[in-house]
């Protein structure tokens, strides 16, 4: 069964407009909240949820939330990460999209539960026209008397405000982001000290998910409990996942986290299957960042027991065989995929994105993207391959930002799982010619 | 000739934003703290970039330093790390195919050798009439409608090579530099 809360009012037509989305029920928890309940009662809710971070950590919102700083005098900010930039998710744009109220909503309670009185979103540059669809959307909400001065007679006063990025996968980290909105390089921060005591202009600042803050609608509306009892143990409530490769159905997925992967990439529902009736080789369960895992181990876990889509199922068996929910970007590979000329595309990527401000990613990510690329032209030996090993392993756990290990996880996972098709690639250059074919478009 | 390189070919003095786009920037000064004015410069360069032919040359980044009163080292190492600055010109349509995982297992290098041929240029060059630049860029946040391209502000999605015939033809009747903010 799909649980509709954050896309349950996504196919309604016009719902981006404010008028719209309050017929449907929209802005009523926002006076609900404002009448009622204290900026505490939020937090505590919000705690009580079980919401974890959908930027890719997982870490629990509430938490998070709690240790904010609060010095007399000093402003708090509030930002909305909707960076999305992590290779093979697009739930954010979508969301955003269809219906930016709900998240414009969301951030206003938010905001008042931690006594921000300025709000940004920071927003890919490339998504400029979502960034146009949020400013109408923000306009409207100033009109109606839920942002500026005094919002509804509540005494709190938030100014929302878009700003847009230019191209900086590493600018969706979270400290980056900051570097960047102060009209800087994003150049990650050292931690400590954190955002929530120094981040926006030095200023107490939380940074949430586009999505994580949009789920705090439905939770102030039917409760944190209400909200922790969907799902399974401490992965609570609903979770958009961007489904993309080569399925049938791909697209955006709000699932029940708990439903068994299986389910989920078959079922009718959601992926639909493998297209033209191939078999599955593989798939990135979290976005670029986390471990690959061949098809075995994506449906079961080592123990053989069904692999299911929360945190901790995905997680089981750690780095030897498991994997990660990350921002649940899902990207499936069919039979005939080149696990080698995929992990090529990621490398390339993790170089391109890489600040440069730590020796081993800078260094190791391009040198990582010249082995394979020199191994996908019928040029690798066996060394390579335990060169890549080795190279990704000097990154792990070396650099300022977890940049470093995405670049190195994929790499390692991919040789973990698949070690024997790099070794062909360089035993049997020949054979390249054979598997360098790149997808072919569907001809349909 | 190169139309892409009109506004740049005008001298220094002659740089300047319009009144409309000086009252946006005033705006925009006014979402950040008093002292924060230097928030606005990725802004600022990308209302430069759109308004004064599609790339940020020298004279255009010094002159954003001075609307900001920044000084130019700090616009010039801000333009060089995003990549949607460009620091040299670029067609009237900058044509941008995603190349990462999910747009390659979909068939994007398909569409990248479509393009290749049908232009008459390689991935980074720019077509003897100005009108196409073409570049590979990494993940759009499109996976789910992959393969696709973004040319200008606009998102292309689940291509064909018939589909990008026609965008081709369409852009090429427009003819004009597509601003995109
Ligand atoms: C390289 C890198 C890229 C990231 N990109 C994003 C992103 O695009 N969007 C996002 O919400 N979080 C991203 N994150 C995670 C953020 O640093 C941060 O944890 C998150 O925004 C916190 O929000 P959440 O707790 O609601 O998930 C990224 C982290 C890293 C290290
Ligand atoms: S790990 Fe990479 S991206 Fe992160 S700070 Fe270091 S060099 Fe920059
Ligand atoms: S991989 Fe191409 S848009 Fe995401």
């Amino acid at each position: 069964m799909s649980a509709k809360i954050l896309l349950a009012l996504d196919h309604i037509e016009g719902i981006a407009s404010l008028p719209v989305y309050a017929q449907h029920g929209g802005y009523a928890v926002l006076k609900k909240v404002l009448s009622d309940i204290s900026p505490q009662q939020v937090v505590e809710e919000v705690k009580i949820s079980g919401l974890r971070g959908r930027g890719g950590a997982g870490f629990p919102t509430g938490l998070k939330w709690s240790f904010l700083a609060r010095p007399e005098g000093v402003p708090r900010y509030l930002v909305c990460n909707a960076d999305e930039s992590e290779p093979g998710t697009f739930k954010d744009r979508y969301l955003m999209e269809r219906n930016p109220h709900l998240m414009i909503e969301g951030m206003i309670i938010s905001s008042y539960g931690l006594g921000a009185n300025t709000a940004y979103i920071y927003i890919r540059g490339e998504y400029f026209y979502i960034a146009r669809i949020l400013e109408k959307a923000i306009k409207e909400a100033y009109a109606a008397g839920y942002l500026g001065k005094n919002i509804l007679n509540s005494g709190f006063d938030l100014d929302l405000h878009v700003h847009v990025g230019a191209g900086a996968y590493i600018c969706g980290e979270e400290t980056a982001l900051l570097e960047s909105l102060e009209g800087k390089r994003g150049n990650p921060r050292i931690k400590p000290p954190f955002p929530a005591v120094q981040g926006l202009y030095n200023c107490p600042t939380v940074v949430n998910n586009s999505e994580t803050l949009a789920a705090v609608v439905p939770i102030l509306d039917k409760g944190g409990a209400a909200y922790a009892a969907i799902g399974i143990g401490k992965s609570t409530g609903t979770k958009l996942i961007s489904a993309s490769g080569h399925i049938n159905r791909p697209g955006v997925y709000e699932i029940e986290l708990g439903i068994p992967v299986e389910e989920f990439i078959y079922s009718d529902e959601y992926c639909g299957g493998i297209r033209n009736g191939k078999k599955l080789k593989a798939v990135v369960a979290g976005g670029s960042s986390v471990p690959i895992l061949p098809a075995d181990l994506i449906l079961k876990t080592a123990e053989g027991a069904p692999r299911l889509m929360s945190y901790e199922s995905l997680a089981e068996g750690g780095f030897q065989t498991g994997t990660m929910m990350g921002s649940g970007g899902f990207i499936v590979m069919d039979e005939d995929t080149s696990i080698v000329k995929n992990l090529y595309t990621f490398a390339r990527f993790y170089h391109h994105e890489s600040c440069g401000q730590c020796s081993p990613c800078r260094e190791g990510t391009g040198w990582m993207e010249r082995i394979l690329h020199k191994i996908l032209d019928g040029h690798g030996s066996i060394t390579d391959i335990d060169l890549l090993w080795d190279i990704q392993k000097n990154i792990d756990g070396k650099t300022i930002c977890p940049l470093g290990e995405a670049a190195a996880w994929p790499v390692a996972s991919a040789i973990r799982h698949f070690r024997s098709e790099f070794e062909e690639y360089v035993l049997n250059p020949h054979l390249i010619e054979d598997v360098k074919h790149y997808y072919r478009l569907q001809t349909t | 000739m190169h139309n892409m390189n009109e506004t740049n070919m005008t001298s220094q003095s002659q740089l300047q934003f319009s009144e409309a786009r000086m009252a946006e920037i005033r705006e925009l000064l006014t979402h950040y703290p008093e002292n924060q004015s230097r928030s606005a410069l990725i802004p600022i360069l990308h209302m430069a970039q759109s308004d004064f032919g599609g790339w940020l040359s020298v004279p255009v980044m010094d002159y954003v330093a001075s609307v900001l009163n920044l000084l130019p080292i700090q616009v010039y190492e801000v333009a060089s790390f995003y990549s949607m600055f460009n620091l040299k010109p670029v067609g009237n349509y900058l044509i941008e195919v995603c190349r990462t995982s999910s747009c390659w297992l979909c068939g994007a290098e398909d569409i990248t050798a479509h393009l290749e041929n049908k232009l008459g240029i390689k991935v980074g060059q720019t077509t003897a009439d100005g009108l196409f630049t073409l570049k590979a860029v990494e993940c759009l946040g499109s996976c789910g409608t992959a393969p696709m391209m973004q040319v200008g502000a606009n998102y292309y999605e689940n291509l064909t090579i018939s589909k990008v015939d026609s965008i081709l033809e369409e852009l090429k009747k427009e003819n004009k530099y597509s601003r995109y903010c």
